[in-house]
């Protein structure tokens, strides 16, 4: 007994490492003595985040991981608890008690409808897999149809599914209504390809499903979609099991739709989170834009300068008191309680008194103003017209506001094929039989069919035997697996190119009619029917880049027909006739199409027989059965006969070249993820002018690796190494190639699925060189990147390496299938095209636009304009709040550090809220630096707020030294001319809350004319709230002065505006350091317009027209801190020369 | 500026796909799409709002300008920056200190006696006609008046008149709410407890015969404190309102009583008191004490002669290192004197030409292409 339990244990274990066993019905076998039912996982589908247990910890716990959320609660309940504490700090929070409480109230509202919105999502989400799991499913158990949820499949349940409906979990099929033992499958939601595909029963089982006693041991779940392997053992009444390979062919993937058949039975193998649709599901994480981690950052720098502004004032308040006499004056006594408390907790209460007192220099506002910026700003893609597609009716979709900004940030593209670069939409143009070339023209192909064009053998105005010509055309209508549509008229195939050649037979004359019981039927020239009995098929791979049928005709004749690349089929035909060929398959090439060689041979019965057999050895072997396949097949195809070549056009997306070159030139990287063959996806990347002419390819694909005499691991190396002194050691240095603006060698890098997975699995058993290290740095200097034949965890995959890889770049994924979805959510931005097929791109990114060609204004407009707003926003926000604390930090010198505040409460508390916010908020909405038509023309202005270049150490140390001088301007100005209180004509003198009330004055007026100053772009909407802010801040402390407010505990501000106002003195002064503080800004303004222009004078004019306005924006910052502090010096010179005067 | 929109969709198929397979050309079929679009319901709104069009104006600040802004600027700075400095200079200032902490200075042995009314006189001699008006305030050092705790110690209820106030003054007010018997202290708070209480005469010595200059203290204190911030309760006689509470601490009278003969400067509206309550900003301040009247003599201001000032010393200031000085000063139409208004205007409009002077040889030497 305990030894079973430990075998099962341990076997448990083993099953995990290699394969599983499952018993078909849960049939207890034969051949084990004991049954012992396997464990699996149950079918539910769990992509929620939360449980109702867990949400509010786990939640809470991703919200303080934001730092600025975390903060907003300390202070809260600094304030709340303190108020308890003590006293000092007790008095300050009544000195702001007018609305503070209040707002510090703010942020919490704010989590708790930010925990809200996201506990409904999941909520969402819950619903969603409910449905998914509770989904009725028909399950045969000991001969009976039950009913049962989805969720409680359990591995080895026997399933029926009928036509259209989705598979529950990963299946094998046993039996099929179809005739032919096969069924049809979409697997448009798994990888994209939304053509039917073909799946096969495994013989023997289809009669008897109910009766069927089998065990299936297959290999345990793992994400490929592609690969699966396993056998099959049936026992039949006591007999030695048969043994059945289990190909890929044999299993439904879960999520796949059951098309062109009326019903099917299958026995589940992977179910609920092992399945191959899970293991490719990649849950939703949170994404978090550059802007934001910056935002971070400095909000530490602000926390570490308000921490140590705290400190300071706390150890000078203590000095200060240690000198006799100024503790406690006789005018000031302390309270009872404040003497009896401990010195060192009210050393502690003061400290916390001063960071209240500070606490406004991490702008809460800031975070709803960021917030706000976004959500509205995103409505300006969702409302573009350019955005607008008028077939499907329909404009960019904002799924997330929060990565505007990143949109400006991009320097990776990865893009799908299919549905997104290409409309996958093949057509055939154009074919050529020995040598002879064949045009399809609509008008005089009714005359014969075929008719002549001019090309590059226009001299030779003959065609090719009407013999030939009619070979070529069986050739087409044959070798394929193309099946005709029952309903409608049409085809279905497993890959496009394949429709695109029957229906260009079918246009010159030869239609194929369908594929029954193993004959196909041809319809020819003269409309007699055509019988071919179907003997192999020899299916297309990837390596061997070509495939072929073997059939024989009515009149006995066995004929191999061959179709593929060039590559693959040239150096299998006699040589003599390639010549011929060969150059209109390289023109076509080169125009983009996607061409296909065709060949033929006669197989004699004694040849077929041998191949016959060869076959049927090498598809029951359970070891190497690709290989020995693969032998075979090589063995069959050689001295084959050239007939002719194809061309098809796979068409491209609107303005996909455009799009792609216009991302190139802004510097961004394309690569190309497909799940494509890599001929087809070759030639898309030289149709969309990824690669051009000149482009040195660098392939490092199944093909490449096969090289006689090397086992494939070093070849990879060697691959590797070469490839990575070409692009990496040899290239010139980054900055001369930039001079030259791509022009000298270009290179493209070829890798597909295989050898990628080889390459990143291969660096932890290699340590001399990390192969996935070689191959990043390769990948990163090639211009464009192909990556053909990946799986959708594989694109994902790249988009990892990329995105972690040295300087973290900003990658965005955009597609339209739900093969695109991994990548989507992995990318920092996801795109989804809102293609024909499913909405689950669509449902899974950040931004939805109808056409590829929106992708350029989303970035390159929009993207840039975001980019430069919240830039601009994060740092005004800091520098505001900075020239704003600082007055009152300096105050603390001249009051005994005694938490004197400087400005009034109501000041402090509207300072964000109503008088310096909406003019930011307007010009982070509206501010255009550089128009829309000029970002779009010149595609090179994007690279410039590349690397988040307006959020870098040295903008923002250029943006608080700005803060800092604003705030020294503002406090010492006051100062000086307080030296002597009595500013008015009638001799009264002037109070503290005057002067706090100036320098606020002051400080409101040069914070929105800087923002003047850096508005570009004056819509009628900047000017009323600049203007009308500052007109609030009149009228509003007027108001407030104006008023004995009854429910004010002190009315400190009555008429103190008023009588600031009557005082000549305070207008000269607020003037005066309000210009003051400006004129550095003017004056570098001035200057570097004057250096732009004198160091570019050959450059573009135009743009640094653009350029001049943006003047705190770009990297040359630094040349501005010197302007700065020259400037500060002169002033500093002027100042002491003229008070010793 | 209003840009048009243009369909980006024209013209953007290259001539080489056009011309491959007679497909439909990019021309026709933005026109197609643009006869659509305008049936669509879908389609957003083409205002200019939406389309990020809206009209703008985009200021360009160049050297053109800039340069003669500057100098215009900057001469007009320094036109101010003269006036102010010529007036600031104009202003007469008189300061005597009379803490008495030398001892030779006439206050030493009072601000060493703690004597109630200690007397001590200082002597100063004017050459000259002191211009009038001429403003006699008192001044204080090292004395922390912007103090939080101090700041905050004050009930304006209780300032503003309502009794309700008078017997429970506001916790704010502690320690200084209550006396030790439990009485309620009004008016409450560190402020109103620290009043200024020296007081000050002015006399002139005319040849041998002495004269007591007159001294106004009306209209030393805000218009707005004296009429609507500050009240004495309603009730006559005024005393009557402060039945039950105590005088502050230190205080010699009560509120009711620091000026008996004018009742319209008792109690809470007593100029001394308001312009003690407006607390200074800055740690050594002046405040106004009294304008020279006016009249007679005194016309034109204080004329040239020998004056006394007779000095009741009671507040203390040494204990904490504090000093206490009387100022004589007119002012002119920007107030008090102060040089920092005009240097900083002479600094800044001198600043600003000598910039602009710098932005003139550069554009020369080099030339703005784009006003060309």
């Amino acid at each position: 007994m305990l030894r079973r339990r430990l075998n099962r244990w341990f076997g448990g274990e083993d099953r995990r490492v290699d394969s599983r066993t499952i018993y078909v019905g849960h049939r207890p076998c034969p051949a084990n003595e004991v049954f012992i039912p396997p464990k699996f996982c149950d079918n539910r589908i769990v992509s929620s985040k939360y449980t109702v247990w867990n949400f509010l910890p786990k939640n809470l716990f991703e919200q303080f991981r934001r730092i600025a959320n975390f903060y907003f609660l300390i202070i809260f309940l600094v304030q709340v608890r303190a108020s308890f504490v003590c006293m000092p700090t007790q008095t300050v929070i009544s000195d702001i008690i007018f609305f503070k409480i209040r707002t510090s109230w703010l942020p919490l509202v704010f989590l708790t409808v930010l925990i809200c919105s996201q506990g409904y999502e999941d909520w969402l989400r819950h619903k969603a897999d409910n449905e998914v799991n509770k989904y009725r499913v028909t399950v045969l158990e000991d001969g009976r149809r039950i009913q049962k949820e989805s969720e409680k499949i359990k591995v080895g349940d026997v399933l029926e599914v009928d036509e259209d409906e989705t598979f529950p979990c990963d299946l094998i099929l046993l039996q099929s209504s179809r005739d032919d033992g096969t069924c049809f499958v979409t697997t448009a939601s798994l990888d994209g390809e939304s053509n039917h595909k073909t799946h096969y029963t495994v013989p023997d089982t289809e009669r008897d499903v109910e009766s069927l006693n089998a065990t299936i041991e297959c290999e345990q779940p793992q994400p490929d979609l592609y690969k699966f392997v396993g056998r099959m053992h049936i026992y039949k009444n006591n007999e030695e099991p048969t043994l059945r390979s289990l190909g890929p062919e044999n299993l439904l993937l879960k999520g796949a739709t059951l098309k062109n058949t009326q019903s099917i039975c299958g026995v589940a193998v992977y179910t609920g989170m092992e399945t191959k649709m899970a293991l490719n599901y990649q849950g939703k994480s949170q994404k978090r834009s550059v802007v934001e981690k910056s935002i971070n950052a400095f909000l530490l720098v602000y926390l570490c300068i308000l921490v140590s502004k705290a400190l300071v004032c706390t150890t000078l308040k203590y000095v200060w008191q240690s000198k006799p006499g100024q503790d406690e004056p006789w005018y000031n006594e302390k309270t009872l309680k404040e003497k009896e408390t401990n010195r060192y907790l009210n050393m502690f209460t003061d400290f916390l008194s001063f960071m209240v007192l500070f606490n406004f220099i991490i702008p809460v506002s800031m975070y709803v103003t960021v917030e706000m910026q976004k959500f509205l700003g995103s409505f300006f893609i969702s409302w573009d017209k350019d955005f607008f597609d008028s077939e499907i009716e329909e404009g960019a979709l904002v799924n997330t506001s929060d990565l505007n900004e990143e949109l400006g940030q991009v320097e990776y593209v990865f893009t799908d094929k299919t549905g997104t670069l290409t409309q996958n939409n093949m057509e055939f143009i154009e074919c050529c039989i020995d040598g002879h070339q064949y045009k399809y023209r609509d008008a005089s192909s009714e005359v014969d069919g075929f008719c002549v064009t001019d090309g590059p053998m226009n001299t030779v105005q003959q065609k090719a035997g009407r013999e030939r010509e009619e070979l070529f055309l069986r050739a087409l209508c044959l070798c394929h697996t193309v099946q005709v549509k029952e309903s409608t008229e049409g085809f279905i195939a497993s890959s496009p190119d394949e429709i695109a050649l029957v229906q260009g037979a079918m246009r010159y004359g030869f239609t194929f009619l369908g594929l029954e019981s193993k004959t196909m039927k041809i319809l020819n020239r003269t409309n007699d029917v055509e019988m071919y009995e179907l003997l192999h098929v020899l299916n297309f791979d990837p390596v061997r880049r070509r495939m072929s049928v073997i059939v024989r005709s009515i009149s006995g004749e066995t004929l191999l027909f061959c179709k593929g690349a060039d590559s693959s089929i040239f150096p299998r035909v006699k040589q003599e006739e390639v010549e011929k060929i060969r150059m209109h398959v390289e023109r076509n090439a080169t125009d983009g199409y996607r061409t296909l060689c065709v060949a033929y041979k006669h197989l004699t019965p004694e040849e077929y027989d041998q191949v016959d057999s060869g076959l049927r050895e090498a598809r029951l072997a359970l070891q190497d059965r690709e290989e020995k396949l693969m032998a075979v097949y090589n063995q069959v195809e050689t001295g084959m006969n050239l007939i002719g070549a194809t061309a098809v056009e796979d068409r491209l997306q609107e303005e996909a070249a455009e799009t792609m070159e216009a991302l190139q030139g802004a510097g961004i990287k394309v690569w190309v993820l497909t799940g494509d063959k890599m001929e087809t996806a070759k030639s898309t990347c030289y149709a969309c002018r990824l690669f051009k002419r000149n482009t040195e390819l660098l392939e490092l694909t199944v093909r490449t690796l096969e090289y006689p005499g090397k086992r494939r691991e070093d070849r990879l190396h060697d691959l590797l190494l070469e490839y990575h002194k070409k692009t990496v050691q040899d290239a010139p240095p980054a900055k001369t190639r930039v001079a030259r603006n791509w022009s000298s060698q270009d290179f493209g890098f070829i890798v597909d699925g295989a050898t990628l997975s080889m390459v990143l699995n291969s660096s932890s058993e290699n340590n001399l060189h990390d192969y996935k290290d070689l191959f990043l740095q390769i990948c990163q200097n090639c211009t464009s990147v192909l990556c053909c034949r990946m799986a959708p965890l594989q694109k994902a995959q790249i988009v990892k390496m990329v995105k972690n890889s040295k300087g973290s770049p900003i990658t965005l994924s955009v597609g339209d299938g739900a093969n695109d979805v991994s990548m989507i959510l992995e990318a920092h931005v996801g795109i989804g095209i809102k293609g024909k097929e499913g909405r689950q791109a669509v449902r899974n990114s950040d931004y939805a636009i109808p056409k590829l060609k929106h992708l350029k204004k989303l970035l390159l407009a929009h993207g840039h304009l975001y980019y430069v707003r919240i830039a601009h926003l994060v740092q005004y926000f800091f520098y505001k709040n900075l020239c704003f604390i600082l007055p009152q930090f300096l105050y603390q010198f001249f009051c005994g550090c005694s938490q004197q505040p400087l400005y009034d409460a109501a000041y402090l508390t509207m300072y964000n809220i109503c008088f310096t916010s909406m003019p930011i908020l307007a010009y982070s909405l509206f501010e255009q630096h550089i128009s829309i038509e000029m970002l779009l023309e010149n595609a090179t202005l994007y690279r410039q707020i590349g690397k988040n270049a307006m959020l870098r150490w040295g903008p923002f140390l250029y943006w608080t030294l700005l803060g800092v001088f604003h705030g020294l301007v503002f406090f010492f100005g006051v100062w000086f001319l307080f030296s002597n209180p009595a500013l008015q004509d009638n001799g009264q003198a002037f109070g503290n809350w005057s002067y706090g009330t100036i320098v606020f004055t002051i400080l409101v007026f040069t914070v929105t004319l800087k923002l003047a100053l850096d508005t570009r772009h004056w819509t009628w909407i900047n000017h009323f709230v600049i203007w009308g802010s500052l007109a609030f801040y009149v009228f509003f402390s007027f108001f407030w002065g104006g008023v004995i407010w009854p429910f004010l505990r002190q009315q400190r501000l009555y008429f103190v505006f008023a009588n600031m106002l009557s005082s000549v003195s305070a207008w000269l002064v607020i003037i005066v350091l309000i210009l003051l503080s400006l004129l550095p800004e003017i004056l570098y303004v001035v200057l570097r317009k004057l250096f732009l222009f004198n160091f570019n004078q050959k450059s573009v004019k135009g743009i640094f027209c653009h350029f001049s306005g943006l003047s705190n924006v770009f990297a040359s910052r630094w040349k501005s801190l010197v302007v700065f502090i020259l400037f500060f010096g002169v002033f500093f010179i002027f100042f002491l020369f003229f008070y010793c005067v | 500026m209003f840009r048009v929109s243009v369909l980006q969709t024209t013209d953007v198929i290259p001539s080489k796909e056009k011309s491959r397979c007679g497909r439909v050309g990019g021309v026709s079929r933005s026109e197609k799409m643009v006869k659509q679009e305008s049936e669509s319901a879908n389609r957003p709104d083409n205002t200019a709002f939406t389309q990020q069009r809206l009209p703008a104006w985009q200021p360009i600040l160049s050297a053109g300008i800039v340069i003669p802004g500057f100098v215009l600027i900057g001469l007009a700075f320094i036109g101010i920056g003269v006036a102010l400095l010529v007036t600031s200079r104009s202003i007469q200032v008189l300061e005597l200190d009379y803490t008495g902490d030398g001892n030779g200075s006439p206050c030493s042995s009072c601000s060493q006696s703690t004597t109630v009314n200690c007397k001590c006189s200082l002597n100063f001699t004017l050459d000259t006609l002191f211009q009038g008006p001429v403003f006699f305030y008192y001044g204080l050092s090292n004395y922390f008046q912007n103090y939080r705790r101090y700041g905050a110690s004050k009930d304006d209820n209780q300032l503003y008149g309502d009794l309700s106030y008078f017997t429970s003054p506001s916790s704010s007010c502690s320690p200084y709410d209550y006396d030790g018997s439990k009485n309620p202290i009004v008016p409450c708070g560190s402020i109103a407890n620290s009043m200024f209480n020296d007081t000050f005469t002015l006399t002139r010595t005319v040849s041998g015969k002495t004269d007591s200059v007159p001294l106004d203290g009306k209209g030393i204190a805000w218009w707005t404190d004296y009429n609507v911030k500050y009240r004495n309760p309603s009730v006559t006689p005024l005393k009557n309102a402060f039945n039950g509470t105590v005088k502050p601490i230190d205080w010699a009278k009560p509120a009711y009583e620091l000026d008996t003969s004018d009742a319209s400067n008792n109690g809470f509206v007593n100029q001394d008191f308001l312009v003690w309550m407006r607390r200074a900003a800055l740690p050594n301040f002046r405040k106004l004490y009294r304008r020279i009247d006016a009249s007679g003599d005194y016309q034109n201001g204080l004329p040239a002669g020998n004056y006394t000032i007779d000095i009741t010393y009671n507040y203390p200031v040494r204990v904490f290192n504090g000093a206490k000085k009387v100022v004589f000063s007119n002012v002119s139409w920007m107030g008090g004197k102060n040089e920092f208004l005009g240097i900083a205007y002479l600094v800044i409009g001198s600043l600003c030409v000598v910039m602009s002077v710098v932005m003139l040889i550069v554009y020369a030497k080099f030339k703005f292409p784009d006003e060309e």
